[in-house]
């Protein structure tokens, strides 16, 4: 399962794939074609003693979008988890470019952008003021790309980031149409609006890898077609999205991984 | 990576100064509490001017713990944890910033409150200066013991009453060479050696507490 078209998308404005990925051992191994940035195999995680994901797998192409499916509990938040780093799989391995994950947390984190379900904004910080600090988290790793920018170390940390060209806040805000509202405290905000704000977080990180939870909660029809330009501006970037939806998300041709009820695991779960 | 450390630290002094009230409550409790003693004791000067190092960094203690519980807590909740884990920071580092915005935000209003106290209880103005440093190195003690407790509680259940349950045994070091420097120095005797006892301990929870308190945010955000 792995979508690899770097750019396909209708409308995308500067297609400019920077880097071009070499094929990674354990990608050869699969048969897995060039392009290919991340792949997870036999994914495997317990909440409490239940097994919530039960050997998942998929790759994942420059510029490629994973649809995560499936009824509630069924581990799509988890997933988007692990893959952000902030839990580790109880047994399975999730590679970028061919190195595992797990190994250097810190520079993985470096990589993702991560939205979850709560929009983390502080209610009495404006809009600009949540997003100062990711603003500037943005920009030192958007730094360091420049500094490791040499083809000979294009897997060092940090050199993923500044694929996507979004070079400071006015930019991310305008992009979710947040300009007249940037000084106004979170706490004045709509629940879209908020949302709209966390997903300006999600542009600012510069981070090639966007794993959204539910992206399009509370979005109204103009916000929603912001998100798939921002979507398909990222991805013609050479950026990777993988996000959860129960309903149609602006993302063209994205493959779909469905994942099973998590009662079907139960008998797995204890033997 | 400096940059986003105080950045973190920026942030968490933006919120304090926006919810001042919060930010306040802390010191007024030291405030409160250090009054009512001589309330409770009597007017005797002999007596506060005893009583006053105990006083003082016993309020001190407690007072600090106050905010401790929605040092990590409020992050949890509303989902920012995740965001600061993944700001690319190390977790003890994430951890650090929040311990140096809690004692920026309550260890110096703190030390500036217990010049009037002092006063109010009759310590004399000779040992200020060594009420002053040995609060100055407790409260930097209680801001890496409280937050690495904080972060141990972390999504626990009534992990508010753990807290000080936790916190206040390891911080009893810090409460008697604190409370004893002064009373050194106001009999006259040399209070260099609790000092620099204190010191040492700042020293070695410096390093530990942060690594602790960043395994503990780890685990909170799993």
């Amino acid at each position: 399962m792995h979508n690899t078209a770097p750019g396909t998308g209708p409308d995308t404005p500067h297609p400019t794939p920077r880097d071009v990925p070499r094929p990674t051992a354990g990608a050869a191994q699969d048969g897995t074609p060039e392009g290919t940035a991340l792949v997870v195999e036999d994914l495997c995680v317990f909440r409490g003693n239940r097994l919530v994901l039960d050997a998942v797998g998929f790759s994942l192409g420059t510029g490629g979008a994973l649809l995560l499916r499936g009824p509630n509990g069924a581990g799509k938040s988890t997933l988007l988890r692990v893959l952000a780093g902030l839990r580790q799989p109880d047994s399975g391995t999730v590679l970028w470019h061919g190195h595992p994950v797990g190994a250097d947390t810190a520079a993985h984190a470096a990589r993702v952008a991560y939205l979850g379900h709560q929009d983390a904004l502080k209610p009495g910080l404006s809009v600009v003021e949540n997003l100062a600090l990711f603003a500037r988290a943005g920009r030192a790793g958007a730094d360091s790309a420049q500094d490791s920018d040499n083809p000979a170390k294009d897997h060092a940390p940090g050199a993923q980031r500044g694929q996507t060209a979004w070079p400071n806040m006015t930019d991310a805000l305008a992009a979710m149409d947040l300009l007249p509202l940037a000084d106004l405290p979170a706490r004045l905000l709509s629940a879209g609006q908020k949302r709209r704000t966390a997903l300006a977080r999600v542009l600012l990180a510069r981070a090639p890898l966007w794993l959204l939870d539910e992206p399009s909660l509370g979005l109204d029809h103009a916000a929603i077609d912001l998100l798939g330009a921002a979507l398909a501006r990222h991805r013609a970037g050479g950026g990777l999205v993988i996000a959860t939806t129960h309903v149609p998300l602006p993302l063209p041709d994205a493959t779909t991984l469905t994942l099973p009820p998590a009662d079907l695991h139960d008998e797995g779960a204890y033997a | 990576m400096t940059a986003l450390f105080w950045g973190i630290v920026l942030r968490d002094l933006r919120l304090a100064l926006r919810h001042g009230a919060d930010t306040l409550g802390a010191v007024l409790f030291f405030i409160v509490t250090a009054t009512l003693f001589p309330l409770a004791l009597g007017p005797s000067p002999a007596l506060l001017r005893h009583m006053a190092p105990g006083i003082l960094w016993v309020c001190a203690l407690l007072a600090a713990l106050l905010p401790l519980d929605r040092l990590f807590g409020a992050e949890l909740e509303d989902g920012s944890l995740d965001q600061l884990l993944l700001l690319g920071l190390p977790p003890a580092l994430v951890a650090l910033a929040k311990m140096t915005a809690h004692w920026l935000t309550t260890g110096v209003p703190l030390l500036l409150a217990a010049i009037p106290l002092a006063t109010m209880l009759g310590l004399p103005a000779s040992t200020l200066p060594v009420l002053l440093g040995g609060l100055f190195l407790g409260s930097v003690v209680l801001s890496l013991i409280g937050g690495m407790g904080a972060s141990i509680v972390l999504g626990a259940r009534r992990g508010g009453v753990l807290l000080p349950l936790l916190t206040l045994p390891l911080a009893t070091p810090a409460l008697i060479f604190g409370a004893a420097a002064i009373d050194a120095a106001t009999t006259g005797l040399p209070f260099k050696p609790d000092l620099e006892l204190l010191g040492a301990f700042v020293a070695a929870a410096l390093p530990l507490c942060p690594l602790a308190a960043g395994a503990g945010l780890r685990a909170a955000a799993e």
